[in-house]
């Protein structure tokens, strides 16, 4: 006498087998999913105010620096003060409602509150002026900020992908009077430019712990 | 059914089921404990288990949310009680291991009566045991994440291969996966048996289930002896492997006391001691329980008393060489640090160790303490302390007086390390008795192949699988 | 500079723990937070007006908006408005500011990160300080930030404004007339702004008084030139010029002094390759202090004995043809002893020096000034000059003040500064008199005087105001702000300035005003240059030509001494812990050991193994001391080399009014000293059989092992100068080859960092472990974890005692991480979170790290320290601007330890990469630690570099590995401390 059908029980076992195959695609899956480049890019907060940097960097052909003062001397390229903005708005578009809140924070001088786009963690010490200097490209890291309108995050900056390019730098280094040209392409393959000016500059991407964490 | 007195056999070889049982007496002694009601005794000792198993949840509760610092963990003594009670709960778990895989292999067919009690010992141990690593991070999240090796994508980096603690990972995750398996595989027939003999529709579905439609047929015995065979072979190794890695966390670090190539055969001998102590533990209390007698045999008792005694003596012999290496090293830190086990600070300990692990197994000289039940159980308690006591001594007394004497410092236990402590045993026993009583104590298939005294049928007898 | 704030989230110091600060500006919670932070003025706080003050505290605060997004907290941006000249955010700026102690100057150097001030240098430019620190000075950047800050003016404890300070005062003015029943009570104070506006009150006031006191101050030692030359003057010791030192119950190298100054001077002379002779120190105290450890003949006596051994030292010197009283039979040690530094010190005519503690009276300073003028060192190896205050007998004007408040002569008492009810002579209750008069109390804490004056008045940090001050030489310095005052409170200056009836009431302009009068023309340029040094030129004091009538002198002093009664005497020092009490509510400085007791967070009455005996109490048992009527308790502490007969006690502990920190924290022994015995003084101890627990970092563990007795090598070596001169002969011994299992990684490229430690300069006085703790964020985890084992310490100082119990040596050994190049911790963690860089440094990965301290284990060096909870959880939102923020704030289960300060290394290599990628220069890099010490006793470089100054010690004779047999082949290495005993004494 017996409970189940001889049937049944096969089933039961094929079934047993089927939940455990279901489980291992299910993490992997998961995994995928969860991974950074899913995960953040494409992250494209809404501004306090709607500036466009297809308009300033792309159509007027502004160049970044102008605006990000401190990516050769500092970690932090800097938001630009209000006043940098001012500097053509007091005459450009100076009745604009748009640029209400500007005007607001030069006359108050409260901060405007910008929304980060590029997160890193706390523990994670990111170094403009190291890259810059050395010539990797704001385009690199930042993607063609010149064609976004609102900017948004293309790269996953995750460890794995600072790693891909601090052990295999050379397809990212060009002159740094260059960098920010975001749409500069060398004449062959940017690999090979890149090698040279390695080689010429002894340049060597750490890629132990305190490079980064500290 | 032939007397068995009258057996010449039986002068060499008393018979390993007493009391003249037929099958059918096995099957129905063993189905009984689980198809009848629980005995007051079971209850009882469930009224202790269950609380104490809700006062390590409490404690690892307490643990998480505040930090390692609720225990007496400090600098120098970065492990306290936590890998010493990880380090014992896996030496209890090798005589599960042993018992059911290493003397199946030797055909030693005392073991059928008490291998599946001890291989769910075994089985219970480990988790305890893996407790402690997870835990005493103060982090488990995070240990559980990082430690083990999945590429990850996120970070292009890999653990250290190098650490002991990795290798730990590891040997301890196979182990227990094995000796599940194994203790499954071996439950198919008797679950087969209890399903068949179930008369309440949700018994018959549940042991249904879990017996895989096992029917007895030549062909299932068949496989099934292969795969239990390639299973024991498989779990024999670990035997050995498990504490070996296990000590390796301690003899591949640089500390006098640590430092020591003698640690991975010292810690199996260890290891089967304090089991087999844990193994007649049990075995007397399930006896008295549900009254055993016939099946757990003075005979099993009395072999197990004696392997005891053989560890007990290697575990002695090795606490003496490692005070001569330490002598012969001329090492200062290593005299040191071994004279200061005994005469330093926790002199207690250490005489305590000695006192359990060495000089207790010699009643087992006399048979009449290896054939007490109440003198093999109290000396088989005073193993299992003495157990703990040895690795608390290796692991407190040679972190608490190192190198520079400016770092010295001393461990003493919080609230928390005891509730932990406690707690295990919690888990532990409301697992056995939860085994006791909703699973076949004792192989019935396998019992039956030694009610016989048949030398050649290696395992059991087919004919007779799971079908009355 | 206050404008300084750019808001960005990665800007923020403390790293996460910011996210606990999660609420945008204007939303109620933010208000909330802003009236329990800043009670004073938080209206005014929260109006757009003086937004900037507000950004400038909460930095951080805006940079997070705690509304989470579906797939990320939105993190917000807050650039300035409008720029700041000069400021690059991200990069620190350094600003020059000197800090007053007991009236005398130290140049510092702060750096300030977006307007928050997070570290404090020495000011190489300023000859008190010449670059170097001490742990108070490093610890005055925690003070800064308290939350328990006196916050509020307060009338009676009601809320209050300056406003209605102000026109209380000026009502009261009006009433005092002549000035007859005014009396302003301050710290002693060298600015010459406020000795201009003392004048103007003076003058304002005529009948008024003006007292300074100070609870611990050099005042007699100017008195005791009084004695000698006829007027107040200031000894300066020029200790690198003295081969022979011997000091009378002085410790110049630690609490005596409080500068860099002298500790630099002596360090100088202890380093044996440097070609000069090594100098000789001989000190003769009560206490085991720092000066002690480094001497090279120690003689315990009581200090109420020190003026009997004065006298028999100047008797075998033969100072004058006179015949000399003897005050007290010393033993024979005692007589060897000083028969033997008599035959140095006369050997050493012109090149050696005697110096006298500031707790000896007068007389005995008096004495040290003719044996030096008999050994022809005046001039040479000590120089005068006018003390930079006016010395008057302070404990009498003390007492006139009391009198006065008394009989109720006095309508109005000012306070300025200190803590007078607290560390006033114990004779009168100040308590009971401050209630006779209109107190109005300027308190940098709500501190005992604040809770028993009339007007409650929050006094700024020296951080937060402006100000002027003069080191001991007279060299004047400004005091500029780093950060507007967080609490609204004002200086003793600008209350003054008030007093005085001045129209100008800022800091600023009473300063700047004073400083343009001196200069004239070009004041603009001049103050300029003042505030980028951080010294004003040509305003040291000339040298005073001096020459005492000997005869005259010691017959005067032979009259004033008296024998000192035998039995038991207590003496008063200084703490390393709260100084006098001052730094009460400093939790860096309390979880800092006390140099050679190792206490931390108390005091206790130190006394040698026999008296303990004598009295029968071990370590913790309570002892009642009394004398002069008064009496205390106080836990007992023996202290191996303490002398017998005497019972050291520290000041400023047992704070009853007091912030979270400091409250009750020790047992106060002030009650017991009075006027009397104002420094030391005979007194009865017995047990009272309670006992107390006391928490020590480091038991008394030997280098002789217990049990087997044996000693251990290799941990520290010492030399005498015969045994250094015989191992530089035949060079440094060179470490035998080992193998190794795993392959071996090649340091021969790049940088290699490494460090020397010279035993032999290291004076242990702790400013390098305060240094460390401002530099690396380090937690503070208070006397129960302590106790369990649990300090956080990256770097700490090993003290072991050698020799005889009663009269031991001791020697101190900074320890950090050495970074092994093959580190043990490394190849035992299971998830590689501490890893070796390619330039040798042992790093640890926070956020990698599981927590299995498997690490701390199996570290033969114990440097490595584990999070055991949380120990930043529960600190003020105030309290985290004083974090760090190139290193990260780490969480609990988590592990670290030294890295040689790596957000260092990678800053300059930054600079130098901008720079045209040109290579770090040799001393470009200098670790927190190195920079702070004194004694240049820690040299940190690039080990490849054979011209690199660590390289080149690394080749001395000297130079060894802590424990180098277990091949760990440690990047930090020790240079043998080498003794210089003088042979008729060994």
């Amino acid at each position: 006498m017996t409970v189940f059908s001889k049937r049944f029980d096969t089933h039961l076992r094929l079934a047993a087998g089927a939940i455990v195959v279901l489980l291992g695609a299910g993490g992997a899956i998961a995994a995928y999913l969860l991974h950074p480049r899913q995960l953040d890019t494409g992250y494209t907060p809404v501004q306090p105010v709607p500036y466009s940097h297809k308009l300033h960097a792309g159509n007027l052909g502004m160049d970044c620096l102008y605006c990000h003062t401190t990516v050769a001397q500092s970690n932090y390229a800097a938001v630009p003060m209000t006043e940098i903005c001012m500097n053509c708005h007091v005459r450009v578009k100076e009745k604009s409602p748009k640029l209400q809140p500007v005007r607001d924070s030069y006359a108050s001088g409260k901060p405007i509150q910008w929304v980060k786009v590029h997160r890193l963690p706390d523990y994670v010490y990111f170094n403009h002026q190291a890259h810059v200097t050395a010539g990797v490209s704001c385009v690199s890291c930042h993607g063609r900020v010149d064609q976004m309108v609102e900017v948004r995050q293309v790269q996953p900056l995750s460890m794995a992908w600072c790693l891909d390019c601090h052990r295999n730098p050379a397809p990212h280094v060009r002159p740094p009077e260059l960098v920010t040209k975001l749409d500069w392409q060398p004449e062959g393959d940017p690999a090979v430019l890149g090698a040279k000016l390695i080689r010429e500059k002894g340049i060597h991407p750490p890629d132990n712990c305190s490079a980064c964490h500290r | 059914m032939a007397d068995l007195a009258l057996d010449p056999r039986m002068e060499l070889n008393p018979p390993l089921v007493t009391g003249g049982m037929t099958y059918s007496d096995v099957t129905d002694k063993v189905s009984s404990i689980v198809e009848g009601k629980a005995p007051k005794q079971w209850w009882i000792a469930m009224a202790v288990a269950v609380p104490l198993a809700g006062l390590l949840f409490a404690c690892l509760g307490y643990l998480v949310a505040t930090g390692i610092g609720v225990w007496g963990n400090n600098s120098p003594v970065g492990w306290g009680w936590d890998i010493t009670n990880f380090v014992w709960w896996i030496g209890i778990g090798h005589a599960g291991t042993l018992i059911s895989a290493i003397l199946f292999l030797f055909r030693q067919k005392w073991r059928t009566s008490i291998n599946r009690a001890a291989e769910a010992m075994t089985l219970f141990a480990v988790a305890c045991a893996a407790i402690y690593p997870l835990f005493h991070t103060g982090r488990p999240w995070r240990a559980a994440y990082w430690l083990f090796p999945l590429p990850n994508e996120f970070l292009h980096m890999w653990q250290n291969f190098r650490s002991p603690l990795m290798w730990d990972v590891f040997a301890v995750s196979t182990y227990g996966t094995v000796s599940a398996l194994f203790w499954f595989v071996g439950l198919i027939p008797d679950l087969a048996t209890l399903r068949d003999r179930a008369t309440t529709p949700i018994r018959k579905t549940i042991y249904g289930l879990l017996s895989l439609g096992w029917r007895g047929s030549a062909s299932q015995w068949r496989h099934y002896e292969l795969a239990y065979l390639l299973l024991a072979g498989l779990s024999t190794p670990l035997v050995l492997s498990v504490h070996s890695i296990v000590s390796f966390d301690f003899a591949t670090s640089l500390l006098p006391g640590w430092h020591t190539t003698i640690f991975p055969p010292y810690f199996v001998a260890g290891a089967v001691f304090s089991g087999f102590a844990m193994v007649v533990t049990l075995m007397t209390l399930a006896r008295w329980i549900y009254g055993l007698d016939n099946l757990i045999t003075m005979k099993h008792l009395e072999n197990m008393c004696k392997v005891m005694l053989a560890t007990g003596m290697i575990v002695g012999f090795a606490y003496g060489t490692e005070f001569f290496i330490a002598w012969y090293s001329a090492n200062q830190y290593e005299r040191f640090i071994f004279l200061n086990r005994a005469f330093g600070p926790y002199w207690w300990a250490y005489w305590s160790m000695i006192a359990c692990n060495v000089i207790a197994p010699q009643f087992f000289w006399f048979r009449k303490f290896r054939t007490s039940i109440p003198a093999m159980f109290i000396l088989s308690i005073f193993i299992n302390i003495g157990m703990w006591f040895e690795r608390f001594v290796i692991i407190a007394t040679s972190l608490h007086r190192d190198f520079l004497p400016s770092s010295w410092g001393y461990f003493t236990p919080t609230w928390v390390d005891i509730g932990t402590y406690l707690g295990t045993f919690g888990l532990f026993l409301t697992l056995f008795l939860l085994f006791l009583r909703f699973l076949p104590a004792i192989a019935i298939s396998e019992v039956k192949g030694v009610l016989h005294q048949q030398v050649s049928a290696p395992h059991g007898v087919p004919a007779h699988g799971g079908s009355h | 500079m206050n404008e300084l704030i750019q808001l960005n989230l990665s800007s923020l110091t403390g790293r996460k723990y910011w996210r606990s600060l999660n609420q945008l500006a204007d939303t109620p919670e933010f208000r909330q937070w802003v009236e329990r932070e800043f009670p004073e003025g938080a209206s005014e706080l929260l109006d757009s007006g003086s937004r900037r003050t507000l950004l400038k505290l909460m930095a951080a605060g805006f940079g997070l908006a705690g509304l989470t997004a579906c797939r990320r907290p939105v993190e917000k941006i807050l650039p300035l408005s409008k720029g700041v000249e000069g400021y690059v955010h991200g990069r620190p700026l350094h600003y020059a500011t000197a800090l007053e102690t007991c009236g005398i100057a130290a140049g510092l150097i702060v750096e300030c990160n977006d307007g928050r001030p997070t570290k404090v240098e020495g000011n190489p430019r300023h000859p008190f300080s010449l670059g170097a620190t001490n742990a108070f000075q490093q610890a005055t950047i925690l003070d800064l930030y308290d939350p328990d800050r006196a916050r509020q003016v307060q009338k009676q404890g009601v809320k209050s404004s300056w406003a209605e300070f102000e026109s209380w005062w000026r009502e009261q003015s009006a009433k005092l007339g002549d000035g007859a029943g005014l009396r302003i009570l301050s710290t002693r104070s060298s600015s010459p702004s406020l000795e201009a506006l003392k004048a103007e009150i003076a003058k304002k006031f005529p009948q008024s008084a003006w007292i300074e006191y100070e609870p611990v101050s050099f005042e007699r030692a100017i008195e005791g030139a009084r004695l000698a030359f006829g007027q107040p003057l200031v000894a300066h010791y020029r200790l690198e010029q003295a081969d022979v030192i011997v000091s009378l119950d002085c410790d110049f190298l630690g609490l005596d002094t409080l500068s860099a100054q002298p500790v630099k001077q002596f360090a100088a002379r202890r380093k044996p390759e440097d070609g000069r002779e090594l100098n000789r120190l001989y000190s003769v105290e009560a206490n085991f202090t720092i000066t002690g450890a480094m001497a090279d003949h120690r003689l315990r006596a009581r200090s109420s004995d020190i003026a009997a051994i004065a006298m028999a030292l100047a008797r075998e010197l033969n100072v004058s043809g006179a015949e000399l009283k003897v005050l007290g039979q010393g033993g024979d040690r005692q007589q060897k002893f000083l028969s033997a530094v008599a035959k140095d010190l006369l050997a050493h005519r012109g090149k050696s020096l005697v110096v006298a503690g500031p707790r000896q009276p007068a007389e005995v300073h008096a004495l040290a000034a003719l044996i030096n003028q008999a050994l022809g060192n005046t001039g040479q190896t000590v120089v005068y000059t006018r003390p930079p205050f006016a010395v008057s007998e302070t404990l009498a004007s003390v007492k006139k003040l009391a009198d006065d408040l008394n009989a109720g002569r006095v309508s109005t008492l000012v306070v300025l500064g200190g803590n007078p009810v607290f560390t006033l002579p114990a004779e009168a209750d100040w308590n009971a008199l401050f209630r006779k008069a209109a107190v109005a109390a300027l308190t940098f804490d709500e501190n005992e005087t604040w809770k028993a004056a009339t007007w409650q008045l929050p006094e700024a940090h020296p951080f937060e105001t402006w100000g002027d001050v003069r080191a001991l030489d007279g060299t004047a310095s400004i005091l500029q702000p780093q950060i507007q005052p967080l609490y609204g409170g004002r200086s003793a200056l600008e209350i003054a300035a008030l007093i005085a009836g001045r129209e100008q009431r800022r800091g600023h302009d009473i300063v700047r005003s004073y400083w343009a009068a001196q200069w004239g023309a070009q004041a603009e340029q001049k103050w300029k240059q003042a505030l980028y040094e951080g010294v004003i030129e040509n305003t040291r004091f000339p040298l005073v030509d001096v020459k005492a009538d000997a005869p005259r002198v010691l017959a005067a002093v032979q009259n004033a001494l008296k024998p000192a009664p035998a039995g038991i005497e207590t003496v008063f020092y200084a703490s390393w812990h709260t100084l006098d009490g001052r730094f009460a509510n400093n939790a860096w400085l309390h979880e800092t050991p006390d140099p050679m007791t190792k206490l931390v967070w108390d005091n206790a009455a130190l006394l040698s193994p026999a008296t303990a005996k004598k009295l029968g109490v071990k370590d913790g048992d309570v002892l009642e001391i009394a004398s002069g009527g008064k009496q205390i308790r106080c836990p007992a502490l023996v202290l191996p080399g303490h002398a017998d007969d005497s019972i050291s006690l520290q000041l400023g502990f047992g704070r009853s009014a007091c912030g979270r920190v400091g409250r009750g924290v020790g047992h106060r022994v002030e009650g017991l000293r009075t006027a009397a015995n104002f420094w030391f003084g005979p007194a009865e101890a017995r047990k009272t059989g309670a006992t107390y627990k006391l928490v020590t970092t480091q038991e008394h563990h030997t280098l002789i092992e217990p049990i087997t007795g044996l000693k251990r090598h290799n941990i520290v070596e010492e030399f005498s100068v015969e045994e250094y001169r015989h191992r530089a002969e035949h060079g440094k011994h060179e470490p035998h080859p080992a193998t190794d299992l795993f392959p071996e990684f090649d340091y021969s490229k790049g940088y290699q960092w490494g460090m020397a430690i010279d035993l032999s300069a290291c004076i242990g006085c702790n400013a390098c472990m305060v240094a460390c703790t401002a530099e690396n964020n380090i937690p503070v985890v208070g006397k129960e974890q302590v106790a369990k084992g649990r300090e956080m310490h990256w770097i700490r100082l090993d003290r072991y005692f050698s020799g005889d119990e009663e009269d031991p040596q001791a020697v101190v050994q900074p320890m950090a991480c050495v970074q092994c190049e093959k580190a043990p911790c490394e190849s035992v963690c299971p998830v590689a979170a501490t890893a070796h860089s390619p330039e040798g440094i042992n790093e640890m990965a926070y956020n990698r790290c599981v927590g299995t301290r498997y690490c701390l284990n199996n570290c033969p060096y114990k440097v490595r320290r584990f999070n055991f909870l949380n120990w930043n959880k529960d600190i003020p939102e105030i309290r985290k601007m004083v974090f760090n923020p190139d290193v990260t704030v780490r969480m609990r289960g988590v592990m670290e330890k030294c890295n040689y300060c790596v957000q260092r290394i990678e800053e300059k290599r930054s600079q130098a990469k901008a720079e045209g990628r040109r290579p770090i220069r040799d001393g470009e890099i200098v670790t927190a630690c190195q920079q702070a010490c004194p004694a240049d006793a820690i040299v940190f470089g690039n080990i490849n570099d054979p011209e690199s100054r660590v390289s080149k010690l690394k080749q001395q004779a000297r130079d060894y590995s802590v424990l180098e047999e277990l091949n760990t082949k440690p990047r930090t290495t020790y240079l043998a401390r080498v003794r210089n005993p003088n042979p008729e004494l060994v």
